[in-house]
């Protein structure tokens, strides 16, 4: 890239063509919520199963653990199940999945004029403190999504769609455990 | 019933991967453009802000599960194939909770993280490391927990069969609930929201009132029966059966109990008081008007390598039960051939506890062709052979299918 490039961007240059585009509203929820029900569908129409994310980190995850530590893998149930022996954690159709899941989120914001490297959050709080709490939050949430044996999507969409007993137990269980904590943590979103 | 499509053997696994790929993008898209990949509008959810949350989560479940249930009810999707999250009672609450407080500590939930992280939004990226790093620490330490972790298992349990209702009285009244959600959340939005939102198109109430026609429309039709789906099975089954393909040699039984890579259900569907008497080890004992109501549980246990087989005293009560099983799309059932009456034939030998009843009824009536002198069960040794001490004849007709995947499902 030459400097006047990345100084003074071209009008139909590769920066402006990601990063530029116009930016668009947000679909009304229930549309938006009416088509993730028409994908959900199509999953268990074409497939026999529902949507997933949580899985698919697990499975690369446990591909790491199986390539650095072998052994280990192989001495703890849970993991043997996905990777023991010749068994390749990647060999599953959540792997596929999430990673359509993260193109099809690249194009769509693309597409938007959403590709921007920003970091949302309240207005009292630093950005390094965002990030803490992003990377916090995440931990707790893999790992709640693990002993919930699913996330919000693998479990509250599907098996609420499919009308699971666990599955709608486990959706009051993260929409009760979100409003019990929420007036306490208020300063990191108001 | 052709869909769900078992796509591994319709189109091999690298297509089956992309198609599963291009759900994926769908997902992926959808959430974006509902924006789910902004922390700020999915907390704001927490403060009564900005609904979109629940309206999308909602919408979504009753859009697809209306249009799941219309498809079962016209006989066009086998609902046995679709995955339904087994139910852990309490592993899941437990999570839930915990997922609730990760959730507005960290702006995302797993899948919205992903979308976040691929615009290029910082926080999404400190989510899926922290995501990862969770989903790491599980793996390590559910072995300190593991019999909590499996326990209160309920199986494949759904909100119909719990409370005993019609599926469609099921999705109307979820349909029901989820539009009184969304009442209330519009309420609580005018309350606590901005004041600057879009205004709510009126094609809303278009919509909802296809979605409560259409569930109206599950409660009618209803669901298919076993009856209606023996129906639809019934030319290729009843080939297997007047073939001989689905019925196997108490040897071949005996040998398949023996192999450890194999699971054996052995179901004997005679009277308990003849199951009393005389059953083979191992065998449970379920009257045939009880076998409908434990599919659920055969379909929950079904494990890639299990094999069922039904037993009667010839075969006449067995094939009626390996028709409901098949109807029901079990796989892998077979029918002990020649039933107990066979087996004791075979295994029997010179055993003076049981003889021959003096009169035998024509065969083909499936009634037990012994005397026994106690009710011993499973303790006689005809009831437990040695899989070394036998070598028989037979032709092996037990052949392992496996329509789909489904270890693992959504996020197991």
């Amino acid at each position: 890239m030459t400097t006047s490039a990345s100084s003074q961007p071209k009008p139909g240059g590769i920066r402006a063509f990601f990063l530029e585009r116009p930016e668009r509203r947000y679909i009304n929820a229930y549309l938006g919520g009416a088509l993730l029900g028409l994908v959900l569908f199509t999953s268990f129409f074409l497939t026999g199963n529902g949507l997933g994310a949580s899985g698919g980190l697990n499975r690369i995850i446990v591909y790491f653990e199986d390539l650095i530590v072998p052994e280990h893998v192989d001495r703890v149930a849970y993991l043997l199940k996905m990777a023991g022996g010749t068994l390749n954690p990647l060999d599953d159709w959540i792997v596929p999945m999430i990673f359509g899941t993260l193109v099809g989120g690249f194009v769509a914001g693309w597409w938007n004029g959403r590709l921007k490297a920003v970091t949302n959050k309240g207005p009292q709080i630093s950005v390094r403190m965002r990030w803490a709490m992003a990377f916090i939050g995440g931990g707790i949430m893999g790992y709640g999504a693990r002993m919930a044996r699913g996330c919000t999507s693998g479990q509250a969409l599907s098996g609420g769609a499919v009308l699971s007993v666990g599955s709608w137990a486990f959706m009051f269980a993260v929409f009760a455990g979100a409003y019990a904590l929420a007036y306490f943590v208020r300063k990191l979103w108001n | 019933m052709p869909f769900p499509l078992p796509l591994e053997t319709l189109i091999g696994k690298p297509l089956m991967y992309l198609v599963f790929a291009l759900i994926g993008f769908g997902f992926g898209f959808v959430l974006e453009i509902s924006g789910f990949g902004n922390s700020k509008k999915l907390a704001a959810q927490f403060y009564f802000k900005d609904m979109t949350v629940l309206k999308v989560m909602f919408t979504a479940i009753i859009v697809a599960m209306v249009a799941i249930f219309t498809m079962v009810g016209l006989g066009i999707l086998d609902f046995n194939q679709v995955w339904v999250n087994p139910t852990y009672l309490w592993p899941g609450i437990v999570g839930g909770l915990i997922m609730g407080v990760g959730f507005v500590i960290g702006g995302f939930c797993p899948g919205t993280s992903l979308v976040a992280a691929s615009t290029f939004k910082i926080d999404g990226v400190f989510f899926v490391l922290g995501g990862l790093f969770g989903i790491f620490m599980f793996g390590e330490t559910e072995q300190y927990f593991e019999t909590w972790w499996n326990s209160s298992y309920y199986g494949r349990l759904t909100i119909m069969d719990w409370l005993n209702l019609q599926t469609g009285v099921v999705v109307l009244g979820v349909v029901l609930m989820a539009l009184f959600m969304f009442w209330a959340g519009e309420q609580l939005e005018r309350k606590f929201g901005a004041d600057n939102q879009a205004p709510a198109p009126k094609a809303r109430y278009v919509g909802a009132g296809v979605l409560v026609a259409a569930a109206v429309g599950v409660l009618l039709i209803g669901q298919p029966t076993t009856e209606s789906k023996w129906v639809r099975v019934a030319p290729a089954k009843e080939l297997a059966l007047a073939n001989r393909e689905v019925q196997i040699h108490p040897g071949e039984l005996l040998k398949i109990v023996g192999d450890d890579a194999l699971r054996v259900v052995m179901l004997d569907v005679r009277p308990e008081s003849e199951y009393n008497l005389f059953h083979i080890h191992g065998a449970q004992s379920i009257q045939p008007d009880k076998l409908a109501s434990i599919i659920p549980e055969l379909h929950a246990k079904q494990a890639l390598n299990t094999v069922f087989v039904l037993i009667s005293n010839d075969e006449g009560a067995a094939t009626d039960a390996w028709k409901v099983l098949t109807a029901e799309s079990v796989p892998n059932a077979y029918i002990l051939e020649g039933g107990i009456n066979n087996w004791i034939a075979t295994f029997g030998g010179e055993e003076v506890a049981m003889r021959p009843t003096p009169t035998p009824a024509p065969s083909g009536s499936d009634t037990l062709q012994y005397v026994f002198a106690s009710a011993l069960g499973d303790r006689y040794s005809a009831a437990n052979p040695s899989p070394h001490e036998w070598e028989l004849e037979y032709t092996p007709k037990v052949k392992l299918q496996m329509k789909r995947d489904k270890s693992g499902g959504g996020c197991g």
